[in-house]
């Protein structure tokens, strides 16, 4: 009977603890800790840099290789305290964790990607990231290339990262594409919600596993005759778009994307 | 025994519960928006309506035409280029036969060409009758998007290409087409000092031209009901400018009213039974409206400067009009009933003819502006002022039924050396790109368009 008793509460325990750790206010980081931040002031160009564009993806590699050197010329990454994990990590995971540590302590010299990439995050913890993505966008750019050429980062790190979302720079690219795509049907009112959302299922390639129109209902009200036109040219445009331009990595962010077609910027001109 | 299994399932429950209970890592849903698109026109294929070879006979010996299947394809086709918003492809590129294609289109072929939509069907020659069937497909979707049928005399044949025309358009576009409409006009033939003037009407594509009036007498403005096909016009009787009713589906004409110092024809009210008109009395130009049952006249407006060119809004709960009272000719708005007068225009130059759209938030003018001529729009309270187009002459603005496309007259000198003389009708679109020259058989003027046909 005691025993009963002593494993039913070790359990309800065991669960509280598991419960409190997982929950975000509680993963946050001290805020007492001012860690270094370094901003790079990117010189803006006349031209947009598309990174899926194949000249473009060299000229960021051109650029990431010189910017090596700086990173390695920075003062020696601080190491971070240990955190609380905000997710119970699975014995694999734990493992391969304690491994980083340890090779951070004993080879400062290597860290070079990975210590940038801690620093980046660092960075999203602290900033609105989407305040700040307009200053470390081409840092993201390199990260992710980065990540995708070295065997170091698994996939369950990279199920880890946490974007909020698209780089800048992938979300213009996609949008430019859309963009061609979409023949807006010019008889629409112009005083009318023309905002239709379309949910996605993506495969890695960018091509459509499944597509679905969120406000379906709003088809078949009265007087909304014009929304089922709307809707039915923005599945046209991304069928005639796909594949999508989606990044070559962190398939497990944007597997399932929407779109926001809205017309009423173009109509009103 | 029975305690041990019972406290299993209890272990096995709680392990359950715990791993339900592990936090999984979500990433949140990444929203795009897209904002912007392009205005080109929608590719489509018009696949020649298929025909079997008996009906095919029949319609030769009535409509002296090889195969009427491929004369409606063809009026579609014309029609939607017209329109501007659809490039028809051609039809050398088609892969699929037009009888399979009716059947079940193989998507992959229309795909290949480029075509995001397309239209199939097949005629038939049932009791003397001519039966159209069509169908439109979503090429990308590979589905079927509308399939209607029409049954009609033969010799009505275009009009079927029309409502074909429509059903498409507003089946692609949101809005009601404008295709199974007319336009009734005044033909000018002679020269400028002896013009001779008539009523004519034909189809929007110009076909079916008709003469109304041979000649003897001047005609103006000619203005279509909102409702039916009534016309009403101005014709100068003993030299005294007198306004006709004019039935247009059964010939029937009867006078309104001799009106003196009437410049311009009236125009109807939203409903068809009234009609709004500016007439000069006492020397003094001033807004009236009749009523057509019992010919009651009303006096909307009464001010000392010159008022003309009244149109009311399509609820008819406002007006339209210019006037001179601020000393230069400019756009006014008021209420039906005269009150809360409001000026609208503000730009530099005159600004004449306003016409309240049909789908009522815009209202098109004619504007004077250092020697030229331009035809433009602006909202209901004056913002937004778009000029369309500019040229050395051109006035009288009419909208289509969907208030999409405005038609209106321009006179251009016939050589290079600025003489001679010729008017013709244009019309243009909203977007102010589709500028087209409508054909005609003589020169015209004072162009208006009726609601559809169909309704």
């Amino acid at each position: 009977m005691n025993r009963s008793i002593f494993v039913s509460s070790g359990l309800h325990i065991l669960m509280v603890i598991v419960t409190a750790m997982s929950l975000p206010f509680l993963s946050k980081k001290p805020l007492d800790l001012p860690p270094i931040i370094s901003v790079e002031l990117i010189q803006i160009t006349d031209q947009t840099s598309i990174p899926f564009a194949p000249k473009a993806k060299k000229i960021i590699e051109k650029i990431k290789e010189k910017e090596k050197k700086l990173v390695s010329e920075q003062a020696p990454p601080k190491i971070v305290k240990k955190q609380k994990p905000d997710a119970v990590p699975l014995p694999d995971e734990k493992i391969e964790k304690v491994k980083k540590i340890k090779d951070k302590k004993q080879n400062p010299e290597k860290v070079d990607n990975e210590v940038k990439q801690v620093s980046e995050f660092e960075k999203d913890n602290l900033f609105d990231p989407n305040n700040i993505a307009a200053l470390i966008d081409k840092s993201k750019i390199e990260v992710a290339e980065t990540k995708q050429k070295t065997d170091k980062v698994t996939q369950e790190q990279d199920k880890k990262i946490d974007f909020a979302g698209l780089t800048l720079s992938e979300e213009d690219a996609l949008k430019a594409q859309i963009f061609g795509c979409w023949s807006i049907p010019l008889g629409l009112p112009y005083n009318e919600n023309l905002l239709v959302r379309i949910k996605l299922q993506l495969k890695p390639d960018g091509t459509i596993i499944k597509s679905e129109i969120l406000d379906h209902a709003r088809m078949n009200k009265p007087g909304q005759g014009f929304y089922k036109v709307l809707a039915e040219s923005a599945l046209r445009a991304i069928k005639l778009c796909q594949p999508l331009r989606v990044p070559s990595s962190g398939y497990e962010k944007w597997k399932d994307l929407q779109l926001n077609f809205d017309a009423r910027e173009m109509l009103e001109g | 025994m029975q305690e041990k299994c019972w406290k299993d399932k209890m272990l096995f429950r709680y392990l359950l519960l715990l791993i339900l209970l592990l936090p999984i890592k979500a990433f949140a849903l990444i929203e795009v928006d897209i904002t912007r698109g392009n205005l080109s026109p929608l590719p489509i294929a018009v696949s020649p309506l298929s025909i079997d070879e008996e009906s095919k006979k029949n319609f030769k010996k009535i409509l002296k035409k090889n195969n009427i299947g491929s004369e409606i394809s063809i009026v579609v086709e014309n029609n939607l280029k017209q329109s501007g918003l659809f490039n028809p492809l051609n039809k050398d590129a088609f892969l699929q036969k037009p009888d399979i294609a009716n059947l079940k289109p193989r998507f992959e072929d229309w795909n290949l060409i480029k075509a995001q939509a397309l239209v199939t069907g097949k005629v038939t020659f049932v009791d003397e009758k001519l039966r159209v069937e069509f169908r439109l497909w979503d090429v990308l979707a590979g589905k079927e998007m509308m399939a209607l049928a029409f049954t009609t005399v033969p010799s009505n044949w275009r009009r079927v290409g029309h409502i074909i025309t429509d059903k498409v358009y507003e089946r692609l576009t949101g809005e009601k087409g404008y295709f199974d409409t007319r336009i009734i006009y005044v033909a000018e033939e002679g020269p400028k000092v002896r013009r001779i003037k008539k009523l004519a009407i034909m189809d929007q594509d110009g076909f079916n031209n008709k003469f109304l009036t041979l000649g003897n007498e001047l005609v103006l403005t000619p203005r279509f009901s909102p409702t039916n096909q009534m016309v009403t016009y101005l014709s100068y009787f003993k030299n005294l400018p007198r306004v006709y009713l004019l039935d247009i589906e059964t010939g029937m004409q009867e006078v309104v009213g001799d009106f003196p110092g009437m410049t311009f024809a009236p125009r109807f009210s939203p409903d068809g039974k009234k009609i709004i008109m500016s007439f000069a009395q006492d020397g003094n130009s001033d807004i009236y409206t009749m009523d057509l049952e019992n010919r009651i006249v009303e006096r909307i407006t009464n001010h000392p400067s010159i008022d003309t060119s009244p149109s009311f809004s399509p609820n008819g709960k406002y007006i339209c009009f210019n006037s001179d009272r601020s000393g230069y000719q400019q756009i006014y708005v008021m209420d039906s009933n005269g009150k809360n007068v409001k000026r609208i225009s503000f730009g530099n130059g005159l600004y004449g003819t306003p016409v309240w759209s049909p789908r009522g938030d815009l209202i098109a003018f004619t504007k004077l502006h250092r020697g030229k001529f331009y035809i433009g729009v602006m909202r209901t309270d004056g913002t937004g002022e778009r000029l369309l187009t500019e040229n050395f002459y051109q006035e009288a603005p009419s909208w289509s039924p969907n208030g999409r496309v405005l038609i209106f007259y321009r006179e251009t000198k016939t050589n290079s050396k600025g003489e001679g003389f010729s008017a013709k009708l244009w019309s243009i679109d909203l977007t102010g790109y589709n500028e087209k020259l409508v054909e005609t058989k003589t020169d015209a003027s004072d162009p208006s368009w009726s609601s559809l046909l169909s309704n």
